[in-house]
């Protein structure tokens, strides 16, 4: 490890296996961090447990910043499967694309992916809120229970199948929504929380009341007689 | 799981690196699949066929097998061993001595047929497998490999990847078929000869049976997204070409990049972070059930 200026520190994923680096960022209790030559290694930046800051620069593998606290985690380039799994507070920000599952199980904080999210992004979202630059591909914001999934592009297919209380918003198309999920109106009330998340993410200038609401219809919620027949 | 590589070289500058660049993807995806590994490369197109003899169980006499397949055949052939595999090159008709081998010479599992390719495999440490069939040496056009974590069938070299069934045709696959058995029947029925109980070698089948009835490597792949069942992310060469494809769930990873050098594919980017001029790739998530391919014929 070397120290740039006060407080600033450079870990190189050339010279230092994973484990040491993210021991590193674990025992910190704040500062800030720029990693070298991640070249997709999995699993950076978990489990942080304080107000670190992070630059990853270049691309990483999978569950990066898992379950992170506290921290704000950027990463320059993309990130594989499963960024900022079991997300509790903090910021994981991705300036590239992030593949399947992107905070997915989410209890807290805020993930932006400034390009694409491929398929399950916020599945199982649990308080999160998620802001997706570009576009998420099929199953995202399955079961999700709660927080927000912003999308500034397009959904693919089955967009909240069997979701509960999340609310999900889409500037663009919908491919198809999933089993549950209903189309909803954007009353004033929605308008002024988009365009809050949407200014904590960086896209202050996106206009929220250009987005469509959708979220749950309520109707798996209880068990209905009239399906005894099906267990 | 399993991981898969491939690599196609889109200019001729690269193409005495293939095999070294190819062996450090694979080396990076050890951990997906440490059980076995494989690889194809295709080098330059010979005037006649050559095929590569697997023979797992026993030692056998590669120059009778020659003797045999000549007399046969009525065609000169030459073999060279390498460890337990042989190249054998025929001035016959290769898919005829891969039929004739299959029938009278069982000892011995035919991995390829063609006037380019040349396939590889065996079980234990992908970067052991590499080294015995000195992958890093080997220049060509393009080459996939796999490293495999077996689900469907037994650890064996004849179960490795890459699979191909048919002249210059082969196919990794991460994932798993659920109606291959069925398939395998019907393509069979057809004149297909098939030889483990492999999915991903029914998938090799099907392909290979599409584009002999006139299919194009796309064209075939296409058929495949409607009739084949399960989880998959394949890679696919042909003498010409490369594809890559995942299944409409698309629950088993990939990630592709292109410069103006080449195009690679893997089930991980930490194998394509090794290539050159990876810092100016456009790379990005294959999406499901769309058809990615190169080829120098188009």
């Amino acid at each position: 490890m070397s120290v740039d200026t006060l407080n600033h520190s450079v870990l190189d994923l050339g010279a230092e296996p994973v484990r040491a680096v993210n021991r590193t960022l674990q025992a910190a209790s704040g500062g800030a961090f720029t990693i070298r030559n991640p070249n997709g290694a999995h699993a950076l930046a978990c489990g942080l447990d304080a107000p670190v800051d992070i630059t990853i620069a270049g691309h990483v593998g999978y569950y990066c910043a898992g379950m992170n606290k506290h921290a704000s985690v950027t990463v320059e380039g993309n990130a594989g499967t499963g960024l900022a799994e079991n997300i509790m507070s903090g910021t994981v920000r991705v300036t590239g694309d992030a593949s399947q599952s992107a905070g997915a199980t989410g209890h807290g904080g805020l993930v932006v992916i400034e390009g694409d999210a491929s398929a399950r992004c916020g599945i199982s979202m649990k308080g999160v809120d998620i802001v997706v630059g570009g576009s998420v591909g099929h199953m995202s914001a399955f079961m999700a229970q709660s927080g927000t999934l912003a999308v500034l592009g397009d959904a693919g297919e089955a967009l909240g199948d069997s979701i509960y209380e999340a609310r999900l918003y889409v500037r663009g198309s919908v491919a198809g929504l999933g089993a549950d999920c209903v189309e909803k109106g954007m009353r004033a009330e929605h308008v002024a929380e988009l365009q809050a998340l949407l200014t904590r993410a960086g896209y202050g200038d996106v206009d929220a009341a250009t987005f469509r609401r959708y979220g749950s219809a309520r109707q798996l919620y209880h068990f209905k007689v009239d399906n005894v027949g099906a267990y | 799981m399993c991981g898969i590589v491939g690599l196609y070289l889109k200019s001729e500058a690269l193409s005495a690196d293939l095999g070294r660049l190819t062996g450090l993807m694979l080396h990076e995806m050890r951990g997906r699949g440490p059980d076995s590994a494989g690889f194809a490369v295709y080098g330059a197109p010979e005037a006649g066929s050559k095929l590569v003899l697997l023979a797992e169980a026993t030692v056998v006499d590669w120059p009778s097998i020659a003797t045999r397949l000549e007399v046969a055949q009525g065609a000169a052939a030459e073999i060279t061993p390498i460890a337990n595999h042989a190249v054998l090159r025929t001035e016959g008709d290769g898919q005829a001595a891969r039929d004739w081998l299959i029938a009278n010479v069982p000892e011995v599992t035919v991995l390829s047929v063609g006037r380019s390719i040349e396939l590889f495999k065996g079980v234990g440490d992908p970067d052991a497998v590499a080294d015995r069939f000195g992958l890093a040496g080997r220049s060509g056009t393009h080459a996939i490999a796999h490293t495999r974590m077996a689900t469907e069938s037994a650890v064996t070299t004849a179960g490795s990847h890459p699979f191909s069934t048919g002249a210059d045709t082969c196919l990794v696959h991460n994932g798993s078929l659920s109606n291959h058995n069925g398939l395998r029947r019907r393509l069979e029925a057809s004149g297909e000869r098939f030889q483990t109980e492999n999915d991903s070698e029914v998938a090799a089948g099907y392909l290979a049976h599409r584009m002999r009835g006139g299919d194009t490597l796309a064209d075939a792949v296409g058929a495949a997204l409607r009739d084949l069942d399960g989880f998959f992310t394949f890679a696919i060469g042909t003498a010409e070409g490369f594809a890559v494809v995942r299944d409409p769930i698309a629950c088993k990873p990939a990630v592709m990049a292109e410069t103006d050098d080449w195009v690679a594919m893997s089930s991980e980017f930490r194998a394509i972070a090794k290539l050159p001029g990876v810092g100016h790739a456009r790379i990005w998530e294959p999406r499901p059930a769309e058809i990615y391919s190169w080829s120098r014929a188009a």
